[in-house]
């Protein structure tokens, strides 16, 4: 069976409480333990900066010696100037994803910014990595006080006319993942992920059920590391009900790997319908 | 060896686990699938290795009062249910009897016949603060019993929140050390809340014990337990989320602890704090309780 890649984890501090060790060789060493084939992992610091540029280039430094494991999932602020060149820049670095936190920078759902960005990402192959949140809202900091991610932004994202932005959501819930997935087309669902680490399992099955009406298929494994434990992901299908562990054995869930390589192969053709027409180069 | 374990190599998991805080839900509730759901905790249960289920029924979950202020009618009707079901599923399933602190007497003689009746622990919800004196007559009825008290907490409770008077840490503790007595197993570190607050909140009340509990799976949650702790005063449970459960099981095999800890964690400190006898048949005889290196001392 082929190791996924895990769609999301991240190295660095995080503001609001310590982390143990979050660095990329221990990431590495949990990845191999856990059965991911390599990871695409974010710099945690800087969703809470201004300027996300010196972040970029501390991760790219650091998983420089892991590249075969980690690749960079760098982040691009669409509300920024000069994000065109950052999104150049990071396609260039070998980046499969462009993360964003739309919660942290302020960006409401419609920002145009983010439809921008979304419309570029699928023009150059690159995934566009939205996160909900990073902990429950019932333990946030006081001056935490964002809100998640709303399903209003990731439908947004999602109905962009003329994208072939290959979208992964991570941090969703059932009711979060339910009110995204059905408020899209079947050509715009076909462009969006979720990771299930936040999916509660038995006894409310809320993951059998996502498999069941979802199906496997616009589900994505992912490890959450260092924020969570990374057993997860790997618990929730463990304990999914015997009929589905059938199900999931035949049309497995799908890892970074194969959303990269689908996001590519769209934007070969985007490319080659669009002559010229693109979104970034036009700018 | 599961389906995940033989992918990745998960360690088998030897140790028996006990759930020391789950819920059921009874056929006056405000969900028809409650029977699935039942169903449900009882598959997956036995998936990871739980021997033991002790489970509570908070009223009829909001259905005709609200889940932490049922109504006494409400209350005697889910405990009859929630007995019931343990001894049709015995020695699978044991009962916590669940009152409401806000109506005394019915309390106390739930207590009475719902300890008649086979249960081995009361639960208290969130229906009135953990260190206001109506609890005072519950706490000594637990010692009375030899059963311990489960108490929902919120990990640091910074205001209030909707439906329930919830109580963090320090106002356990403070009943607690008005009760040397009884042992209250502190609910859900992983239930909501920042768990960093709770572990020194609770450090100096030895009769205080914590369960692990709930969907939050925080890194560094269940070391720092641990660390101010002791896995003596630390008991694996689920709660509402198994898949979390099994998630801090797994966990638990990369911390710095012992085997016997590990143990401890597992299922040990359970038979300790529960009536002598009560796990027996599902553990065997040879999983006798431990002392703790705390009675030790």
């Amino acid at each position: 069976m082929t190791r996924p890649i895990d769609v999301n984890a991240w190295i660095g501090g995080y503001p609001f409480r310590e982390l143990p060790h979050p660095e990329p060789d221990i990431l590495c060493r949990v990845l191999d333990r856990e059965g991911f084939d390599g990871a695409w992992v974010g710099h945690l610091p800087g969703a809470w900066h201004r300027d996300v540029t010196p972040s970029n280039r501390a991760l790219l430094a650091a998983l420089a010696p892991h590249r075969d494991m980690l690749q960079p999932a760098l982040m691009v602020r669409p509300d920024w100037p000069g994000w065109e060149r950052a999104l150049r820049d990071a396609v260039s670095a070998g980046a499969p994803a462009i993360r964003v936190y739309p919660a942290q920078w302020g960006l409401a759902p419609g920002h145009s910014g983010l439809t921008e960005l979304a419309l570029a990402c699928g023009e150059q192959g690159v995934v566009l990595h939205v996160t909900v949140r990073f902990e429950d809202l019932r333990q946030r900091h006081p001056m935490d006080g964002v809100g998640d991610v709303p399903a209003a932004t990731l439908r947004a994202i999602a109905r962009a006319a003329g994208s072939a932005c290959h979208l992964v959501v991570a941090g969703a819930a059932r009711e979060l993942i339910e009110e995204t997935h059905w408020g899209l087309t079947v050509g715009e669902q076909a462009r969006v992920w979720y990771d299930f680490h936040w999916v509660w399992g038995p006894p409310e099955e809320h993951f059998a059920h996502l498999v069941r009406t979802l199906g496997p298929s616009r589900l994505t494994w992912s490890s959450w590391w260092p924020l969570r434990l990374t057993q997860q992901a790997g618990a929730l299908v463990d304990l999914l009900p015997d009929d589905l562990q059938a199900r999931v054995r035949a049309e497995p869930f799908v890892g970074g790997g194969e959303i990269r390589s689908s996001a590519q192969r769209a934007a070969s053709l985007y490319i080659g319908n669009a002559k010229g027409t693109s979104a970034v180069s036009n700018r | 060896m599961t389906a995940l374990d033989s992918l990745v190599g998960h360690e088998p998991l030897h140790e028996p686990l006990i759930d020391v805080h789950a819920h059921f839900h009874s056929p006056f509730t405000n969900r028809a699938d409650w029977a699935g759901y039942n169903a449900s905790r009882l598959a997956a249960g036995a998936t990871m290795g739980v021997r033991a289920h002790v489970a509570s029924v908070l009223g009829t979950w909001g259905y005709t009062s609200p889940t932490y202020f049922s109504s006494p009618e409400d209350q005697s009707r889910a405990n009859a249910w929630m007995l019931a079901y343990a001894a049709q599923h015995g020695p699978l399933v044991h009962a916590y009897v669940a009152v409401n602190p806000n109506f005394t007497e019915h309390a106390l003689a739930e207590c009475a016949t719902g300890m008649a009746a086979g249960g081995i622990g009361i639960k208290l919800a969130a229906g009135r603060r953990a260190d206001d004196v109506l609890l005072d007559d519950i706490a000594d009825c637990a010692a009375q019993h030899g059963v311990p008290v489960l108490q929902h907490i919120f990990q640091h409770r910074r205001r209030d929140w909707p439906n329930q008077d919830a109580s963090d840490g320090i106002e356990l503790a403070r009943l607690a050390a008005r009760h040397p007595r009884t042992t209250f197993l502190l609910a859900h570190i992983g239930g909501g809340g920042d768990w960093a607050h709770t572990f020194p909140a609770v450090l100096d009340v030895p009769n205080i014990v914590m369960d692990l509990s709930g969907s939050g799976i925080d890194r560094g949650m269940i070391d720092e337990a641990l660390r101010w702790v002791g896995a003596s005063r630390l008991l694996w449970a689920a709660d509402v989320t198994l898949c979390t459960g099994l998630t801090k099981r797994r966990a638990l095999a990369h911390l710095d602890a012992s085997p016997d800890e590990l143990q401890a964690m597992c299922w040990g400190n359970a038979v300790r704090i529960f009536p002598p006898g009560s796990f027996t048949a599902v553990l065997g005889p040879d999983r006798a309780p431990r002392p703790t290196a705390l009675e030790a001392q």
